[in-house]
C-alpha cells in the first residue's frame, strides 16, 4: 500500500496522530498557538464516532475528557500556558484517581498572557511540578511535524498503559510550522489499550495493581463494574483511607509505577557523542538548531556532541551522566530563564561544566549563535 | 428503616456515615435513592458525580458508579461522561458553595446546553466542610466565620440562576419536606434535559449555631414555616414573601437535548457507521 503524505502544521499533525492512536474525545477551550488541534477534533471527531465539545473554560476541557475516560474512551486536552496553569488542579485528580489522559501544552512565553503568538520553553518545570503533590510525570517533547504525529501516538500507549495522564510539550513554533508527514499504510502503529479487569464487578478492586506488572487494571464506568473514583488519597478499593500504611502504599505506587519503568519511558536521541568534549543538550524546537550548530562546529573541527531530550520527564539523568563523565562541558540552550539545566547539573553530578544558554526574547535561536556558544565555552 | 431496595443501593459498610447527626444532606441521600429506584435505574448504570464539600461526600455512600471530583467542577466531569456514554443516568450532586461559588460557571453553561445530567444542589447557604464560611447563598445579614458582623452580599437565588441560564426543568423542595424532594428528583431525572433540583438543606453545626437554629430540628421548624408554595406565593407581595422559601416546579420545558444533537452530528457526518 502507498504510504500517506501530508504537509501539515506541527498542531495539526498531533491531532492526526491522537486520532491514530484511538482518541474519541476531546475536551477544550481554545488558545492561541494549540487551537488548531482543537480545530481538527471537532471536524473529525464525529467523523469516527467520537466526540468533541467546547468547554466554557479549560479547567472545563480538561475535566470533560478525564469525565469521557472513566467511560472507557481514550481522551485528550490540549492549550497553552495560561490554560495550561488552569488544568492543574484537575491534572492532580487525573494523577490521583489515575486516569489515561493526553495533554498538549504548546508553549508560549510567559507568565501570565506574555506571548501568545511566540515560541517559549517557560513551561518545562511546570509540566513536571504544575499540580500540587507527589506524582510521576511522563513528558514528552517532539521538534518534528512528523514527531508530533508519532508522539500522539506514543502518548497515547503510555497514558492507558500506566493509567495517568501523560504530557506533551510542544511549542508555538513547532505547533504552526508546516512539514511532510509520512504515514506509513503498511505497518501499522503499535496501539495500546488500558488493561481491563478479569475479575467479577463484586470483586474488582480498581486500585490493586497485578502482580505481575504492578499496574492496575481499568474498568468503564457503563460496562457492569460499580466503583468509586476520588481525589482523595484512598486504597485498593477507591475509598478514602486516613491509615498511614495504605497512604503510603498509594503514594509510593503513584511514583514508583513510572520510575520502574524508568528504562522503557526515557527517550533521547544523540549524534557525535563518542568523543564529544562539548555535548549540547537540548529538546523541542530548539534540538533542530541545536543539531544544526553541532554539525557547523563538527566542520570546523570542534568536537561537539548533540543530546536531545525525547522525554522531558523522566529526564534521562543516568544517560547524561555517563557522557558528561568523558566530555568537558554540556551547553544547554533553551527558550527560558533556565529550567532543564538544573535537571542536566544535578545530572552531571560536577563531571562536566554546565552552562546555560537562554533566550527569553520571544524568538528562537539561530544555528550561528548556538555555534558561537559551542566556540566560547568549548 | 429503609425501603430493602434502597439498602441494595448503600455501600453499607461506611456507615454511621460522616456528617453531623442531624444533618440535611442524609434526607437528601435517602430522596435521591429512592427517586432513582423508582424511576427504574441500575447501579452499574447510573452514575452519581460530585464536587468538594460535606454535600460532595454523598457518592461514597451510593453502591453505583460514583465519582467525587474537585471543588466546583462536577458537572464539567460528569458532562464529559454524559456525553461520552449517553446511556448512563447521571446525577450530580453539590452544595451551595460547589454550584454557585467556585463552579458558578459551570453550572450556568450546563443549564446552557441542556445536557441531560441531574443536579442536585444540597444548599445549606453556607461552607459547612471548611468550617461555616459563608457561600453565594447564604441570607443578607446571616453569620458566618468570614462574615462575623452578618453578611453583606445579595445572595443568589440558585433556581432563578438556573432559569435564566436555560435549564430546562427547575423545581426547588427543602428537606422538611422529602416526599416533594423525592418527586421533584425523579421528575429531574426523568425528564430529558438538564434539570436542577435544589433542595433547602441545613447545617446546624456551622450555620444553625451562628443564626438562632442550633439543634436540627430548629432547622426543620424554620424550614416547614418558612415554605410557601409557588401558586400561592404567586398572589403575595414582595413584603410577604421577606424571608420565604419558595417551593415548587418553576420550569418543566423541552428543548433539544445536547447528547441527541451531538449523536444528529454523528449521523449527519457518517460516524454512526463506524
Ligand atoms: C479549589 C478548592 N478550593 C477550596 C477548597 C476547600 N473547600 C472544600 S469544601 C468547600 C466548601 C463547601 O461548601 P459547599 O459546597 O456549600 O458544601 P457543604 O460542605 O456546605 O455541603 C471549600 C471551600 C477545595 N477543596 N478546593
Ligand atoms: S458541618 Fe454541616 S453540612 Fe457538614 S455534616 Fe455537619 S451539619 Fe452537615
Ligand atoms: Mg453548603
Amino acid at each position: 500500500m502507498k504510504n500517506e503524505i501530508n504537509f501539515w502544521q506541527g498542531n495539526v499533525a498531533l491531532a492526526h496522530g491522537a486520532l491514530a492512536a484511538g482518541c474519541r474525545f476531546f475536551g477544550g477551550y481554545p488558545i492561541t498557538p494549540s487551537s488548531e488541534i482543537a480545530e481538527v477534533m471537532a471536524e473529525e471527531l464525529p467523523k469516527l464516532n467520537g466526540r468533541f465539545i467546547q468547554m466554557e473554560d479549560e479547567i472545563a476541557g480538561i475535566a470533560a475528557a478525564i469525565g469521557a475516560s472513566m467511560t472507557g474512551r481514550k481522551s485528550m486536552t490540549a492549550t497553552s500556558g495560561p490554560g495550561f496553569s488552569l488544568k492543574q488542579e484537575n491534572l492532580g485528580l487525573a494523577y490521583m484517581a489515575e486516569i489515561p489522559l493526553v495533554v498538549v501544552d504548546v508553549m508560549r512565553g510567559g507568565p501570565s498572557t506574555g506571548l501568545p503568538t511566540s515560541i517559549s520553553q517557560q513551561d518545562v518545570m511546570q509540566a513536571r511540578w504544575g499540580t500540587h503533590g507527589d506524582h510521576a510525570t511522563i513528558a514528552y517533547a517532539p521538534s518534528s511535524v512528523q514527531e508530533c504525529y508519532e508522539t500522539a501516538i506514543k502518548a497515547f500507549n503510555m497514558a492507558e498503559r500506566f493509567r495517568q495522564p501523560v504530557l506533551i510539550m510542544s511549542d508555538e513554533v513547532l505547533g504552526h510550522m508546516r512539514e511532510r508527514v509520512t504515514i506509513q499504510k503498511d505497518i501499522m502503529p503499535q496501539i495500546i489499550n488500558r488493561k481491563r479487569p478479569a475479575v467479577d464487578p463484586d470483586e474488582f478492586k480498581p486500585y490493586k495493581p497485578d502482580d505481575k506488572d504492578n499496574l492496575p487494571p481499568m474498568a468503564s464506568f457503563g460496562d457492569g463494574y460499580r466503583w468509586h473514583i476520588t481525589g482523595l488519597t484512598h486504597n485498593e478499593w477507591g475509598f478514602p483511607t486516613n491509615d498511614p500504611a495504605e497512604i503510603e502504599k498509594k503514594t509510593r505506587r503513584l511514583m514508583d509505577k513510572v520510575n520502574a519503568y524508568r528504562d522503557e519511558i526515557v527517550e533521547y536521541e544523540t549524534e557525535s557523542i563518542d568523543d564529544a568534549e562539548i555535548l549540547v543538550v537540548s529538546y523541542g524546537s530548539v534540538a533542530r538548531t541545536a543539531l544544526s550548530a553541532v554539525r557547523m562546529a563538527r566542520k570546523k573541527g570542534l568536537k561537539a556532541g548533540f543530546f536531545r531530550l525525547v522525554t522531558l520527564w523522566p529526564f534521562p539523568d543516568r544517560e547524561i551522566e555517563n557522557i558528561a563523565e568523558k566530555s568537558r562541558v554540556i551547553l544547554v540552550p533553551e527558550l527560558n530563564y533556565g529550567q532543564m539545566v538544573l535537571e542536566t547539573e544535578r545530572a552531571a553530578h560536577g563531571k562536566a561544566r554546565v552552562v546555560p544558554y537562554n533566550l527569553v526574547n520571544g524568538e528562537l535561536f539561530k544555528p550561528e549563535e548556538i555555534l558561537e556558544k559551542i566556540e566560547e565555552v568549548g | 428503616m429503609p425501603r430493602p431496595e434502597v439498602m441494595d443501593w448503600l455501600r453499607k459498610q461506611f456507615f454511621p456515615h460522616l456528617w453531623c447527626p442531624g444533618c440535611g444532606h442524609g434526607i437528601i441521600l435517602h430522596a435521591i435513592l429512592r427517586a432513582l429506584i423508582d424511576s427504574g435505574k441500575k447501579r452499574e448504570e447510573t452514575v452519581i458525580a460530585s464536587g468538594i464539600g460535606c454535600s460532595s461526600r454523598m457518592p461514597g455512600y451510593i453502591d453505583a458508579c460514583t465519582v467525587h471530583t474537585t471543588h466546583g467542577r462536577s458537572l464539567a466531569f460528569a458532562t464529559g461522561i454524559k456525553l461520552s456514554n449517553p446511556d448512563l443516568t447521571v446525577v450530580d450532586v453539590m452544595g451551595d458553595g460547589d454550584c454557585a461559588a467556585i463552579g458558578g460557571n459551570h453550572f450556568i453553561h450546563a443549564c446552557r446546553r441542556n445536557i441531560n445530567i441531574t443536579a442536585v444542589v444540597m444548599n445549606n447557604n453556607i461552607y459547612g466542610m471548611t468550617g461555616g464560611q459563608a457561600s453565594p447563598t447564604t441570607p443578607l445579614g446571616a453569620k458566618a466565620t468570614t462574615a462575623p458582623y452578618g453578611s453583606i452580599e445579595p445572595p443568589f437565588d440558585i433556581c432563578q440562576l438556573a432559569q435564566g441560564a436555560g435549564a430546562t426543568y427547575v423545581a426547588r423542595a427543602t428537606i422538611a419536606n422529602p416526599v416533594l424532594c423525592e418527586k421533584y428528583i425523579k421528575n429531574g431525572i426523568e425528564h430529558k434535559g438538564f434539570s436542577v433540583v435544589e433542595v433547602i438543606s441545613s447545617c446546624h453545626t456551622q450555620f444553625g449555631r451562628r443564626n438562632k437554629r442550633r439543634t436540627p430540628l430548629d432547622n426543620l421548624n424554620f424550614l416547614k414555616t418558612a415554605s410557601v408554595q409557588l401558586a400561592k406565593a404567586s398572589s403575595m407581595s414582595e413584603e410577604e414573601l421577606e424571608g420565604k422559601i419558595i417551593i415548587g416546579e418553576f420550569v418543566r420545558k423541552e428543548i433539544p437535548e445536547y447528547t441527541e444533537g451531538y449523536e444528529k452530528l454523528i449521523e449527519a457526518v457518517g460516524g454512526s457507521k463506524v
